[in-house]
């Protein structure tokens, strides 16, 4: 199954660079393991915008931006065997961040790709 | 199975690889260090569900598998030793012995493929190498693998061990094939893979869920091949083939599980993210001069396809002269059969008529 991770923080600050370091190694190792399909970090909200519907008006807003609220900083797509794997992968990514970015909070988000109903294949 | 004892395996199934090539290395034997990559997991679904999953699972499982191929080397030497059989296996050890750090952070490249190599060897059967590899490279266990081909799991554990034993004892458990046999070993590695493939693409709905799984693995282990072998045409000829066949999965089927035809396919169900991948792949067997090879100018023409937004879209001139590069290639009346169809569609009726007539005669 296909499965994104979607990493989620209002931490400031890149990541350290041991985080940086065991993160490439990781990564390696899941695109030796065929495992790992797409990934990529993301620039802070406030260099980019929303476009949003609300109360059936469109509306852009092109900052400022709330900081307290946790946003996308960055994301991977995996295909997995299932979801045991997807979230013994997630779990190994964060205490990576636990271990080697002292302080650092959020939530990474695991979300399987949605299928058409009648695939055998999922 | 439990929940906690799913967990646990897909834990080992993500450190699998990494350990098994770890343990090669340390072992210079591929079948010993797949049993013992088992017998960490083995440890770890007995310890675990009383204790936990530790916070680093990958550590214990490293740490695990790393005494128990040490103890095994510790053994070696003993046997050694009584036997009196040369100095020769004690300095094969004491040299490996003090790389056993060193050995499980290397870069796992070359153990990769060595691995890969290894499960596919041609001395094999061809179930055996299937079965041999989804075990080895994929972490399947042998009740999954034997569910997956519609096998009795005696049959398949029959194949797997007598496998190992045909490597083992014709020394061929540790070796990476170089030069100019490498190319042909490269295609019995391409083999299994589209082997495993086939078996997941023909699955029928209804079926145990792990057969169409097959197609992932066998897209993972072309995937892991590239990673470390990323020159070769063909693999990257094979992995566009099997993207740009796994893309139409969803459309191939009506709701009773009947097949649909291409041209009645509903467009909309085909995995746009696979098609983009498949024609990226097919692009870079190009690049790498491997238009013209087997896997490759198949995927061509499914990419033909892929690229046509509406069946009437189809440039069926280009599909025919893709025919007749793998008619030239390979030639096989089925590869004729569909030829004239593509013909057919381009030239009209009376052009593939003729193509049948000579076929019939």
């Amino acid at each position: 199954m296909r499965v994104m991770y979607l990493v989620k923080s209002n931490h400031p600050g890149p990541p350290t660079p041991e985080l940086g370091a065991a993160i490439g190694k990781l990564t390696e190792r899941e695109v030796k393991a065929g495992r790992l399909l797409d990934q990529g970090g993301l620039m802070p909200i406030s260099m980019g915008a929303e476009v949003r519907i609300a109360d059936g008006k469109l509306s852009l807003i092109d900052g400022p931006f709330v900081e307290a609220k946790e946003v996308v900083g960055g994301y991977a797509v995996f295909e997995l065997r299932d979801k045991e794997e997807a979230i013994a992968m997630a779990k190994e990514f964060m205490q990576l961040h636990k271990d080697l970015m002292p302080g650092w909070y959020g939530t990474c988000e695991v979300r399987f790709f949605a299928t058409p109903p009648h695939n055998p294949h999922p | 199975m439990t929940d906690a004892h799913r967990a646990i395996l897909a834990i080992w199934r993500i450190a699998q690889p990494r350990l098994i090539t770890s343990l090669a290395r340390m072992l210079r034997d591929v079948p010993l260090a797949e049993d013992l990559t088992q017998e960490a997991l083995v440890a770890a679904l007995e310890h675990w569900p009383a204790t936990g999953i530790p916070e680093k699972p990958d550590a214990w499982l490293t740490a695990t598998a790393k005494r128990k191929a040490l103890d095994h080397l510790r053994r070696r030497k003993m046997l050694a030793r009584k036997h009196a059989q040369v100095a020769h296996a004690l300095e094969q050890d004491e040299q490996t012995m003090p790389d056993l750090d060193s050995a499980l952070d290397d870069d796992i490249g070359d153990e990769m493929l060595r691995l890969i190599f290894t499960a596919c060897h041609p001395r094999l059967p061809r179930d055996a190498r299937a079965a041999l590899a989804l075990r080895m490279i994929c972490g399947l266990t042998t009740v999954e693998i034997a569910r997956a081909f519609l096998a009795t799991e005696a049959t398949v554990a029959q194949r797997i061990t007598r496998a190992k034993r045909t490597l083992s004892e014709s020394g061929l458990g540790y070796e990476t094939p170089r030069g100019p046999e490498l190319s042909q070993r490269l295609s019995s590695v391409l083999e299994v893979i589209y082997l495993i493939f086939n078996e997941g693409y023909s699955a029928a709905r209804g079926d145990d869920w792990l057969r169409p799984e097959l197609c992932n693995e066998a897209l993972r282990m072309a995937r892991a091949l590239i990673a470390v072998k990323p020159r070769e045409a063909e693999a990257h000829g094979l992995l566009a083939l099997m993207e740009l066949n796994a893309s139409r999965a969803a459309a191939r089927t009506d709701a009773a599980g009947d097949p649909i035809l291409l041209p009645d396919q509903d467009r909309g169900l085909w995995d746009r993210i696979q098609i983009r991948r498949g024609l990226q792949a097919l692009a870079q067997a190009e690049e790498l001069g491997g238009a013209g090879g087997f896997y490759a100018l198949q995927a061509a023409i499914i990419a033909c396809h892929a690229r046509a937004g509406m069946y009437a879209d189809t440039d069926w001139a280009r599909i025919v002269s893709l025919y007749g590069h793998l008619m030239a290639l390979h030639p096989s009346p089925i590869i004729e059969l569909n030829r004239a169809g593509a013909v057919g569609m381009a030239q009209g009726p009376a052009a593939a008529l003729a193509i049948l007539e000579r076929l019939r005669g």
